[in-house]
């Protein structure tokens, strides 16, 4: 059982990497290579009025320049929203029109106003700089908060006021009971700051266009090449999906930015028509800043009550979500059903009601991002229980206790039904680890070296496992959300599995494998994961919302069922003996208490053989399974944060960060222990040091690695990660998916560390020296004036 | 365009190329070595770290014309018939996942190393973490990457 299920396979995907071999679709370049370079809007909002490109036609090695417009007249079409949400008042949302390329206005810095193609990348953008556009400046909404108030610019047309939609999940009233009979109430004020997700490797697109075959390619950095083929197809009406291969090779990180379909790959595959040429496009990492999907950006009033005994009785939501200039693939969702529905966090809550409005302004589109709405909700319930417990002058874990969810499954107030967990063993657990018994001598021992110390607590779940398809296809979600699988046993008994969900990064080359090590004990090295390629493998909808593991390989698990049942029903045939008999182990297939068995390869020659199988078999041995969960999963945890803060200078060090999470089954611990150190860093970015600014005129501040700051290894502690585990009971692996929880939990454990250590919580993220110090600065003056 | 002949990899590469192509282009477009990755415009990412002369420099930032004669390394050729102590070290403890920063972190990595080995000063965790100040992960959280660069260093 070395390779199966809980063991810490060293990952197979690696030596390509560690030794520069990796194919990544920037390194891929055709024989008739051609780049491209995009035009990109200066200006947050303009009229475009006239385009200008003879200057850059005319340079030698200059192939073509094409516009907005040219791509509507050739019938490109406009890019989608993949859920439809519902205003309270029962009206439909309304969303501007996303053009490709501007047809006449831009509505961001970095809109895409012409595809420059040449002979190398150098002068593709050099010629990119010649073409001149005339812009009629417009003024700018920006803010989101500004964006709702009489006489904001609207960024369209059609949307009165820059309003998207008007949702609320919950009970109105009961959450204003609850919040009138509380003896306590405490209210916040949040800024859920815009983030970049920033993979390393730049987005990449090479499109090559077969005039022969009439038949299109495209290598693409997507995490879900089957939903980009889907898209472009029936909506962008590049090619019909039988004439269009897409393929995601090794892809660098997406971390939900590469889930969506962007105009610049919509723009390459069609500019590789009109030129027939291939052509490449490879972001810059300014334009990455400009145009990958941005993430958070809310503003949030909440007010939660308790009652005399500390019991939570109300809990009341306000938010304004910005969605940027255009509404994105999943942008919708993420602060509705992803957000509202995750308000009861692990507490017991009688009346808990979310209202969030959606706001168009001129900034990049935002979208989805590793937890997507998630975080946002947990940060605003553990700041709050967190205060609470302060305001209350109760220990915050107690506070937390007294307030757990204990009995499953428990049908919260905001939709989702928890089917498991066990927060008290996940805090139990965390607590042990940080020795939180310890923490007030090192709070001393730090005070003496003039520091202040501070502890937070963040306990947590996420609705993961994304998702029961006609469940999401009630709340308003265009497509559903299963996965798909294939197994096939080669003559020589080897195995090929294949799966719609991609791997960049996550180690599915490993821990898919893992899978039928376990069901079949036969050596990892003799199984092999297909994925990434939509001529290789079958329809799937991708990777993204923790889903790998408890939708895609409960796919493969249920395919590996199928052959395990052929397998049985030929060698009970062969060896002539009952099919409840058979026993699969250790690369063998016996006949219990016997000595007659074959070897595993042999059934597999024996399947396609052919010679003797069972009356009315088919030969071959293939197996498929769609897989659809009946219920998300719900992954829980606590992480506790410990930092020291500076007085004098207001930098934060994170001294110790433990996490103990409720993963479910793991299959393989030292990949979800990396999973968890990678999510929580994401999760300290943000509470320390990322925050994408624009300024008021729309001008994007943070447009480098010199702006925006991503954590260093310095910025970080080694982590302690450990596990305590109730099996998911939804899906057939008991996993409940780990790739988001430390984005999710682990900013307000930040944050409560910080302002516990600095004696105010008046702090909003990112807590940079800076901000740390002025809250500090001013509460000490609030102090003094006391 | 000037010709240049730089060594990479222990093979003598001669091109005549423009004088504002970077090494890093040099390497990946001239040469196809495309284990050398680009991250970003402002060499704050180190994807694109290579060692030039037994140093670590950030490939992105030299134009290879001033590098006529230079001996480069790149993560391909680290491994000589069997993986370097540092690519052993990076499976060994899970210090990648998307693999893209991977070269850039195992370039640096061994030059940390070998300087703190030739100046005789101990590489100890918090030194490693100040050492990766040029070199951006999104995946790991750095907690693997330093336990392989802590590993290798005590078998290089």
């Amino acid at each position: 059982m070395s390779d199966g299920i809980g063991a810490r396979v060293k990952r197979r995907e690696d030596k390509r990497f560690i030794t520069g071999k990796g194919k990544y679709t920037d390194d891929i370049r055709m024989d008739n290579q051609a780049y491209a370079a995009f035009v990109r809007s200066p200006h947050a909002s303009a009229r475009v009025t006239n385009i200008d490109a003879s200057a850059a036609l005319a340079m030698e090695g200059v192939v073509a320049v094409h516009t907005g417009p040219e791509m509507k007249e050739d019938g490109i079409g406009d890019i989608i929203t993949g859920w439809a949400i519902t205003s309270k008042d029962g009206s439909p949302m309304t969303c501007g029109v996303w053009n490709p390329m501007v047809t006449e206005f831009a509505r961001y810095v970095g809109d895409a106003i012409a595809i420059v193609i040449a002979d190398t990348q150098d002068l593709a953008r050099i010629a990119a700089e010649a073409v001149e556009v005339t812009y009629e400046e417009l003024p700018a909404c920006v803010n989101p908060a500004d964006a709702l108030k009489d006489g904001a610019p609207q960024v369209h047309g059609n949307v009165p006021g820059n309003l998207i939609f008007d949702w609320e999940v919950g009970d109105e009233a009961a959450a204003d009971e609850g919040l009138a009979k509380a003896t306590h109430v405490t209210e916040i004020d949040l800024i859920n700051n815009r983030l970049s997700p920033n993979a390393i490797e730049p987005r990449s697109a090479v499109a090559i266009f077969d005039d022969a075959e009439d038949h299109y390619t495209l290598y693409s950095t997507s995490q879900n090449p089957h939903v980009a083929r889907l898209v472009l197809s029936a909506f962008y009406n590049v090619a019909p999906e039988h004439k269009l291969r897409v393929i995601a090779p090794d892809v660098g990180g997406g971390f939900g930015s590469k889930i969506y379909i962007y105009p610049e790959e919509i723009a390459c595959l069609w500019a590789s028509m009109k030129t027939k040429r291939s052509v490449k496009w490879t972001a810059q990492r300014t334009e990455s800043f400009m145009t990958d999907a941005h993430a958070r950006d809310h503003v949030t009033k909440a007010r939660m009550g308790f009652d005399a005994d500390g019991k939570i009785t109300g809990f009341k939501i306000d938010t304004i979500a910005n969605i940027g200039a255009y509404v994105s693939l999943f942008a919708t969702a993420t602060p509705t059903y992803l957000y509202g529905t995750l308000a009861s966090g692990v507490y017991d809550i009688p009346g808990i009601y979310c209202n969030v409005k959606a706001v168009h302004t001129n900034t990049a589109p935002v979208d989805a991002y590793r937890g997507a709405g998630r975080p946002e909700a947990t940060y605003m319930i553990e700041r709050l229980i967190e205060m609470s417990a302060r305001q209350l002058g109760m220990d915050p874990a107690e506070l937390r206790r007294k307030n757990f969810i204990r009995e499953f499954p428990y049908q919260t107030p905001v939709i989702l039904q928890y089917d498991s967990g066990d927060f008290d063993a996940c805090l139990d657990k965390a607590q042990a680890l940080a020795d939180v018994a310890g923490f007030p001598a090192r709070k001393a021992e730090a005070a003496a070296r003039g520091k202040l110390r501070g502890i937070g607590y963040s306990t947590f779940i996420e609705a993961c496992g994304i998702a029961p398809s006609a469940a999401v296809g009630s709340l308003g979600s265009a497509v559903g959300l299963w996965e798909s699988a294939e197994v096939r046993v080669n003559p020589v008994g080897t195995i090929e599995i294949l799966t719609g969900c991609h791997s960049h990064g996550q180690g599915h080359e490993t821990t898919f494998c893992q899978l039928a090590a376990e069901k079949f004990g036969v050596p990892i090295d003799n199984v092999k994961l297909v994925h990434g390629d939509t001529d290789a493998v079958q329809f799937g909808m991708g990777t993204y919302g923790s889903r790998s593991g408890p939708v895609g390989m409960s796919a493969v698990m249920k395919a590996l069922e199928k052959v395990e049942a052929k397998v049985k029903k030929i060698a009970a045939h062969q060896l002539e003996a009952s099919e409840d008999d058979i026993v699969i182990e250790g690369g063998e297939v016996s006949v219990a208490g016997t000595d007659k068995k074959m070897a595993w390869h042999e059934v597999g020659l024996a399947a396609y053989i052919a010679h003797n199988l069972p009356e009315g078999m088919e030969p071959g041995l293939k197996e498929g399974s769609f897989f659809d969960p009946v219920n998300f999963s719900f992954p829980s945890g606590c992480f506790i944060c410990e930092v020291e803060v500076d007085p004098d200078t207001g930098e934060t060090e994170i001294v110790q960060f433990v996490s103990a999470d409720d993963f479910g089954v793991i299959i393989n611990p030292m990949i979800v222990e990396g999973q968890v150190h990678g999510g929580v860093t994401q999760g300290i970015g943000q509470a320390l040091t990322e925050c994408v600014v624009y300024d008021e005129s729309g001008q994007l501040v943070t447009g480098s690695y010199m702006d925006y700051t991503m954590p260093r290894a310095d910025n970080v502690p080694s982590f302690k990660v450990e596990h305590s585990s109730t099996p998911s009971p939804t899906n057939p692996l008991g996993i409940k998916g780990c790739g988001e929880a430390g984005a999710i939990g682990s900013p307000p454990a930040v944050i409560n560390a910080i302002t516990d250590a600095i004696g105010t919580d008046n702090l909003q993220m990112p807590a940079t020296p800076q901000a740390v110090w002025m809250a500090l600065q001013s509460a000490q003056t609030s102090m003094a004036a006391e | 365009m000037t010709q240049v002949s730089i060594t990479v990899n222990g093979k003598a590469s001669s091109r005549d190329i423009p004088d504002t192509m970077l090494l890093s282009d040099f390497l990946r477009e001239e040469l196809r070595l495309t284990g050398t990755h680009i991250g970003c415009d402002t060499s704050q990412c180190g994807a694109c770290v290579v060692h030039v002369n037994g140093k670590a420099v950030k490939s992105c930032t030299a134009l290879a014309v001033s590098l006529d004669g230079a001996e480069v390394t790149t993560v391909e050729g680290l491994a000589n018939g069997e993986l370097h102590p540092m690519q052993a070290a990076f499976n060994e403890h899970h210090g990648l996942q998307c693999g893209f920063c991977t070269p850039g972190m195992i370039m640096s990595g061994i030059d940390m190393v070998n300087r703190y080995k030739a100046e005789g000063r101990t590489l100890d965790e918090a030194a490693i973490r100040h050492e990766l100040e040029g070199n951006i992960c999104r995946c790991t959280g750095y907690h693997n990457i330093v336990k392989a660069i802590g590993d290798a260093a005590a078998k290089m």
